[in-house]
């Protein structure tokens, strides 16, 4: 499903009935990148043994309280500046109350009253058709970022009836960024979560690996007639990947859409993403309408930050963050290290978003533009005809390529100087893939693709060539 | 002797001097806390690890490197604060038997300063309450129904009764440290203070009740009531030594982020003499309903006290007083609801054997676990909290505590330095009688002198005035400004030596102290 504008309506399912347009909206949970929780000094690491990373606090243990960790604020607002928000110099707790297992107080600490951060944005792109040859621009507004406590893991084992939990998650720090329903499809919630990923390891504030958990993402899917309200939306959870997001969300507005066809109705309810059969499917939905009971968090006083102008003279700058420090050391964001590489090697908008997408692409790329005399514009299509489909074909990252840049290099080097042919230096590159330690120049002696360089040669095999083929040349000459 | 005597002056030289010694001093409180073992105010007795403390403390007497004025000091602690390998029960079924991994800081303070702790004392189940006679362990009996004064003044009853049933109340919710320290089975208690809980039983057991300034003494390790209003709470013989446990345990905990970062200096009172520069003031809503004529006749009796030195008394209205008691009761069960929700039977405590479901365990669990007290404020609580349930009442109440806590303001910034009201209604009253009526009741009656300065989060101490006509303590209470317990116990260290309170008469501590019992008039020694 493509959609070509903000809105744009998917066609009618039947002939002669209304277009829809569907409404994406996204709630995503990031993980905080830091080496303690959130509000206790136990560690943050995936997939350590079961309950070794539990402080008393953690466990709910009686008389534990929070003590806010300054690098989740920190990952927070540098967060929220990248994406263009106001950061909130005070922002408040709350205590979300509900039952569950791995949730050991019985409360979540959260911010739903005031989060640290609001009315952002981030902008995407997508190719209009599936090539990359058009790419076009768009913006989701960012509704806001708050801080809030992970849960922990529990895993059912319906053969032993019992319910066994983890709480080593319990209480990492998570950034939960809440996206307007301002996306129309499935791609567009891809484009705008890799976006988002790619924005959050820049900046070091999650590693956002979607696999490892430290990127959730669920969609908030509605269809509606133009000129109508929006329709009754669902919730789309339990996706493990920017791929299967696409899927889940273009599934859920055609579902929604043949529902409402067959005159059926959509229960606002929360469905859970299967990706083996490709489909979304009601989850048991055990307490209804949740009531969470909201209430300040009493054993944290408001959060309040600071900026260059407001920082007291005497603060020890140990004990506040400055909102002005933290933005002036911001790295280059994805769109403008992409900018940055269109304008420094004249290549092609499309290309600098290819280089981005795979992690050390653009480093190699960069390398090797540095050690050879080709022009960057013709690398580019080794790094991305070349390299990337060979890497693609293997599942391999750009870290596990066997062939480095250096090698590259090299080998781009006796293109340019002419020494081999092309067609030669493709050659010379799928032996360099076996990864057998040889040099180009190795293999360019090895299977004799030398060019030949002196006129006097080429002028006796050619006209060996002519005098051997005396008919074909007659014929020729006249014409 | 000994026992009776303040820390600063006597006790502590004497250990200083090895007229008595560490173990010496400890095991006749743990003879006392046998002997008066139906007064039932302690739940755990540590007695292993207290009379090892104590032989550590000797050893460091010997070498002449004392850790301070409480080291050697034997002490108590409320039930409801947690202490590393000593059960932790808050007197609920919830806790029985669970043993903290870890100790409350202001636990931890008094062991690094050498106090000895003998064990934990009663209270009312999760601190609800205001006369510690609804925890599972059973009620706590106020010493003074066995004291001399008391048993004087008694009517004796025409018809056969058990004597034992005439015994009073301590008051609560830290009634068990109440007793303690009013029978001389410790130098010191902590309490919690969340809406009167350590001044109201130090007032019904005639000793002196602290509640510090909220945000002073850290609250990490003491199992919440409400976590906006609780405070650990310090009881003592005199005003002296309450000074002496507030310099070991004030100051900013990093483990608390409700407690302030300034430094705070420990001091030594002075012994005020001119009170001419002094403004009290009297708050006349605190002439509350209820407030019997003994009481009434003794506060007058207070205020013409500080007159005749020459200090200034002004009437002063708090016109929000009367709101107190509806405000705290939204706000409290609130919190009690969100506070409650860790106890699922999950990771600690009390698990209930059934096992259909994680829900029906959890509800089992709390049934099993809480008693009526405390799921009758957990259900309210949530009541309080619903979505459409919130503005209305909880929001409503919050706006409700602001004006109690400027009524304050406003009177400390007319000129008026502290603030001298009752501290309960009547003094205290028997079992039998108390628990005619339920627990919500009695707590909303008896908390109304003492919540305010919960809600505003001022100081505020009870120091024991004079025996009623039934030969019971009745205290008076000083209400002070944020932070100043400085100025807040100077004055009542004054007030106490002018009232001269009478020693509590008890048969059993006679007892132990046989052969160096001096014969002491009041409780205060400076």
């Amino acid at each position: 499903v493509a959609c070509n504008a903000r809105g744009g309506a998917v066609p009618a399912g039947k002939s002669g009935l209304a277009p829809w347009i569907p409404v994406v909206g996204l709630e995503i949970h990031a993980q905080i990148s830091s080496n303690s929780k959130l509000f206790s000094g136990s560690q943050v690491q995936f997939a350590a043994p079961p309950n070794s990373l539990v402080s008393f606090f953690d466990a709910s243990l009686p008389g534990t309280l929070p003590v806010l960790n300054r690098r989740c604020v920190e990952a927070a607002v540098m967060t929220g500046l990248a994406l263009n928000c106001s950061i909130n110099k005070k922002s408040l707790f709350d205590r979300k109350h509900y039952f569950y297992a791995d949730l050991p107080a019985g409360y979540q600490i959260t911010q739903q009253r005031v989060p640290i951060a609001v009315n952002g944005s981030l902008s995407y792109s997508l190719c209009i058709d599936n090539k990359m040859s058009q790419m076009v621009t768009k913006t989701v507004r960012i509704k806001q970022i708050q801080l809030e406590q992970d849960s922990g893991k529990s895993l059912h084992d319906d053969a032993r009836s019992q319910t066994l939990v983890d709480l080593n998650r319990a209480g990492v720090g998570l950034m939960e960024v809440v996206m307007e329903p301002d996306m129309c499809c499935g791609e567009e919630a891809a484009a705008a979560v890799r976006e988002l990923q790619l924005i959050l390891q820049t900046l070091g504030s999650s590693q956002a690996v979607m696999a490892e958990g430290q990127l959730r993402v669920d969609a908030n899917v509605s269809v509606h007639h133009p000129g109508e309200p929006y329709g009754v939306r669902t919730e789309v959870k339990n996706i493990n990947s920017i791929r299967f997001l696409a899927k889940a969300i273009d599934y859920e507005i055609h579902r929604q859409i043949e529902e409402l066809e067959n005159g059926g109705t959509i229960l606002n309810e929360t469905r859970a993403f299967d990706s083996k059969l490709g489909c979304t499917v009601p989850m048991r939905d055990k307490e209804g309408k949740q009531d969470y009971r909201f209430m300040p968090e009493p054993n944290l006083p408001p959060l309040i930050l600071y900026d260059a102008k407001s920082l007291p003279a005497n603060m020890n700058h140990q004990q506040v963050i400055n909102i002005d420090w933290i933005h002036e050391r911001l790295p280059d964001l994805p769109s403008v290290k992409r900018e940055k590489l269109v304008e420094q090697y004249g290549i092609l908008p499309e290309h600098s978003f290819t280089l981005l997408n795979e992690d050390g692409l653009a480093g190699f790329f960069e390398s090797v533009v540095k050690q050879t005399q080709m022009k960057p514009k013709k690398v580019i299509g080794w790094i991305l005809n070349d390299l990337l489909s060979y890497l693609k074909q293997h599942s391999l990252t750009v870290k596990e390529s066997p062939v480095s840049c250096f090698v590259l290099a090299d080998l781009l080097n006796l293109l340019e100087k002419k020494e081999i042919s092309s067609t030669a230096a493709k050659q010379v590159l799928a032996e360099l893939w076996k990864g057998e330690g040889k040099t180009p120049l190795e293999i360019v002696k090895e299977q004799k693709l030398e060019l030949l360089q002196d006129q006097k040669e080429l002028e006796q095999i050619c006209q060996a060539v002519i005098d051997g083929q005396e008919n074909e040349v007659i014929i020729m000459v006249p014409g | 002797t000994r026992l009776k005597e303040g820390l600063r002056s006597q006790v502590s030289a004497a250990l200083k001097e090895g007229r008595v010694t560490p173990t010496e001093l400890c095991q006749r409180c743990l003879a006392l806390i046998k002997s008066t073992k139906f007064l039932n105010a302690y739940i755990t007795v540590a007695e292993e690890t207290a009379l090892k403390q104590a032989e550590e403390s000797e050893e460091r007497y010997k070498k002449g490197q004392p850790l301070g004025v409480l080291d050697g000091i034997p002490v108590a602690v409320k039930d409801n604060f947690n202490t590393a390998g000593i059960e932790t029960t808050c007197a609920s079924n919830m806790l029985r038997g669970y043993v903290s991994p870890y100790n409350a800081t202001v636990v931890q303070k008094l062991l690094d300063q050498g106090a000895v702790l003998l064990g934990k004392t009663n209270l009312d189940e999760f601190a609800m309450g205001s006369g510690s006679t609804d925890g599972v362990f059973g009620p706590v009996r106020n010493p003074w129904s066995y004291s001399r004064q008391y048993k004087e003044k008694s009517v004796p009853k025409p018809h056969s009764e058990d004597k034992e049933s005439n015994w009073v109340i301590t008051g609560g919710s830290s009634g068990g440290s109440a007793a303690a320290v009013s029978s001389f089975t410790c130098f010191a208690a902590l309490g919690s203070d969340t809406g009167g809980s350590t001044r109201n039983p130090a007032a019904h057991c005639g000793v002196v009740g602290l509640k510090p300034t909220y945000g002073l003494i850290s609250r990490h390790g003491l199992i919440p009531l409400v976590n906006s209003m609780d405070v650990p709470g310090i009881l003592t013989r005199c005003v002296d030594d309450a000074a002496v446990v507030l310099g070991s345990l004030a100051g900013h905990d990093p483990k608390d982020s409700t407690t302030i970062q300034d430094d705070f200096k420990p001091f030594e009172l002075p012994n005020l003499t001119d009170v001419s520069k002094l403004s009290v003031g009297i708050p006349k809503e605190y002439h509350a309903p209820g407030l019997s004529s003994e009481i009434l006749a003794l506060w007058s009796k207070a205020a013409d006290l500080f007159k005749n030195a020459g200090a200034k008394v002004v009437e002063v209205s708090l016109p929000h007083t009367r709101y107190s008691i509806v405000c705290y009761h939204v706000l409290c069960t609130a919190e009690v609801a969100s506070n409650m929700a860790r106890f699922d039977g999950l990771e600690y405590g009390h698990r209930s054997g059934m096992n259909e479901s994680t829900e029906s365990m959890y509800a089992a669990t709390r049934r099993e676990g809480f008693n009526e007290v405390v799921r009758g404020r957990i259900l309210s609580g949530n009541y309080f909290l619903l979505k459409q349930n919130y503005e209305k009442y909880f929001v409503k109440a919050q706006k409700v505590r602001r004006l109690i806590a400027n009524d304050f303001v406003k009177v400390f910034r007319s000129g008026v330095d502290i603030l001298l009201t009752p501290t309960t209604l009547s003094d205290a009253a028997p079992y039998l009688e108390f628990i005619q009526e339920d627990n919500r009741t009695r707590s909303a009656q008896d908390d109304i002198l003492t919540q305010a300065a919960n809600m505003a989060g001022l100081p505020a101490i009870n120091v024991p005035t004079a025996l009623s006509e039934r030969g019971l303590p009745v205290g008076l209470q000083f209400i002070g400004r944020s932070f100043q317990e400085k100025q807040l116990l100077t004055v009542a260290k004054w007030f106490e030596k002018q009232v001269q309170f009478p020693m509590i008469q008890l048969e059993e501590v006679k007892r132990q102290d046989n052969g160096v019992f001096q014969h002491q008039k009041s409780a205060s020694f400076s």
